[in-house]
């Protein structure tokens, strides 16, 4: 703890007000000429923490479609571990969100950083940091479940081993169906085997369209560990869903307010 | 790597189903044979319009295949995929045009002298004909998946499709089909293949980045 010493003539009134604001725990002398600082609140470590090691920035986005203003003035920014769920009813935008972030769709104006650097300035490395999963599974039916999975890695340029394919399997429960064609599987298993391609790819960002359509409750936990253990790896995610992610921490963005 | 992925991918793809590439070449066969059929046997007619409805059957039986060479990556998600691959979106083109070419053109190319005897096509003729296929059916690939690229997600896009790639196609119709009948008069088919070449060329050199940045419109 340390001490601020104030002339005489300090009125309280006017100064502590604007540091409370910024949540930090302090404390006035009994004959009020001096301010002490005992440290952050917790809520405003966190912020700090934040504030310090933000990786991913986005600031006054802005997004046009079909004629229509979808979002404007968006900012957010997320540090490792962190998770942001869009959330917002039908058409406010969070599918146009996730393709603006992944550079698909192109921003009215607005930036989106990665530890500082604007990613269009370096589209191939900001891909090489994504991982997408979109309303479609992205999934070819006559392939199998591993071949899929397999091809979407070298798309990203990397040689995946058996193993590892396996692994990203074994984390959705599709050991047992990885020779299957994906063609012969049920809506929640395409979409198992879409989530399995989006933890093989290692990216540090997950971006996540409706990532629960047509999970049943083991998948969703599946999930719901798969996500965790990106997180805890300093990974970052966001997902537009109208479910509730049960990963602690989680913040949300409400879209179309 | 990635481009040999892709490439091998849709090799893959087309081997599992590969309804999809005979009901091509039986088109093919087909609409080439219902010439002699209706014609009768005229043999110095056949001969000399065989290099015409040749091409022309080969061109249209290279684009019954294209309307789906991006719509079912753009169905299923994959057109994602390609587009945020970190890899530039034009070489994901090329491997695709290319696998296109390697189960559509090359059949062709074979499958065609054997039906030019249909046609009482010589020797010489022949062999024109699978030279030049070899040559001119790689710009067929690229310029078809250019119109494919461009109606992604159009309603009728097949038949958009052929509106605009069969005047775009008719340089590569003209020199294709005027190479066998030169071998007729005696004179070199090699002019005829070079400007094949040439014009194959070209549209390797332009198209991949015309189709990829109708790609990136249409992932928009």
């Amino acid at each position: 703890m340390f001490g601020l010493y104030l002339p005489r003539t300090w009125s309280p009134q006017s100064h502590v007000q604007p540091l409370r604001r910024r949540s930090a725990v302090l404390s006035l002398s009994p004959d009020r000429t001096a301010i002490f600082f005992s440290g952050w609140s917790n809520a405003a470590m966190v912020r700090r923490r934040r504030m310090t090691s933000a990786v991913l920035e986005v600031s006054d986005l802005a997004c046009r479609r079909g004629g229509r203003q979808v979002f404007d003035n968006l900012s957010f920014s997320l540090a490792e571990g962190e998770l942001l769920a869009l959330k917002g009813r039908n058409g406010s935008g969070k599918t146009t969100l996730l393709r603006a972030l992944a550079l698909l769709v192109p921003a009215t104006v607005g930036a989106i950083r990665w530890r500082g650097a604007d990613v269009g300035d370096d589209r191939e490395g900001w891909r090489r940091r994504l991982a997408w999963l979109g309303h479609q599974d992205g999934l070819k039916g006559d392939l199998t479940v591993a071949e899929n999975v397999a091809v979407a890695e070298r798309l990203r340029g990397r040689n995946p081993r058996q193993a590892h394919v396996h692994g990203a399997l074994a984390a959705f429960d599709l050991a047992a169906l990885a020779d299957r064609a994906v063609r012969t599987l049920s809506a929640g298993q395409r979409r198992r085997a879409a989530l399995a391609r989006v933890v093989a790819s290692e990216a540090g960002l997950w971006l996540l369209d409706e990532p629960l359509n047509a999970l049943d409750l083991p998948a969703q936990e599946a999930l719901h560990d798969a996500l965790a253990r990106h997180l805890a790896a300093g990974g970052l995610a966001i997902a537009a869903t109208h479910a509730t992610l049960d990963i602690a921490g989680a913040r949300t963005l409400e879209l179309g307010r | 790597m990635a481009f040999a992925a892709l490439f091998l991918r849709d090799l893959r793809l087309v081997w599992r189903r590969p309804g999809d590439v005979a009901v091509v070449l039986a088109f093919f066969v087909v609409a080439t044979v219902l010439f002699p059929l209706g014609i009768g046997p005229e043999s110095n007619l056949l001969a000399r319009i065989a290099a015409g409805v040749l091409w022309a059957a080969a061109l249209f039986a290279s684009l019954l295949s294209l309307d789906r060479l991006f719509a079912a990556d753009h169905e299923d998600g994959a057109l994602d995929l390609m587009l945020l691959a970190p890899w530039p979106l034009e070489l994901a083109v090329l491997a695709k045009c290319a696998a296109h070419w390697m189960v559509t053109g090359l059949p062709l190319a074979v499958l065609a002298p054997l039906l030019g005897v249909a046609f009482g096509l010589d020797a010489e003729s022949l062999a024109a004909l699978a030279l030049t296929l070899l040559v001119g059916t790689p710009a067929l690939s690229l310029i078809g998946g250019l119109a494919a690229a461009l109606t992604l997600g159009a309603r009728r896009s097949g038949a958009l499709l052929a509106l605009l790639a069969l005047p775009l196609c008719v340089p590569t119709l003209i020199f294709g089909a005027s190479a066998i009948e030169v071998t007729a008069t005696g004179e070199s088919v090699w002019v005829h293949v070079a400007i094949l070449g040439a014009l194959a060329l070209v549209s390797l050199a332009t198209l991949p980045w015309a189709i990829a940045a109708a790609l990136r419109q249409a992932g928009e």
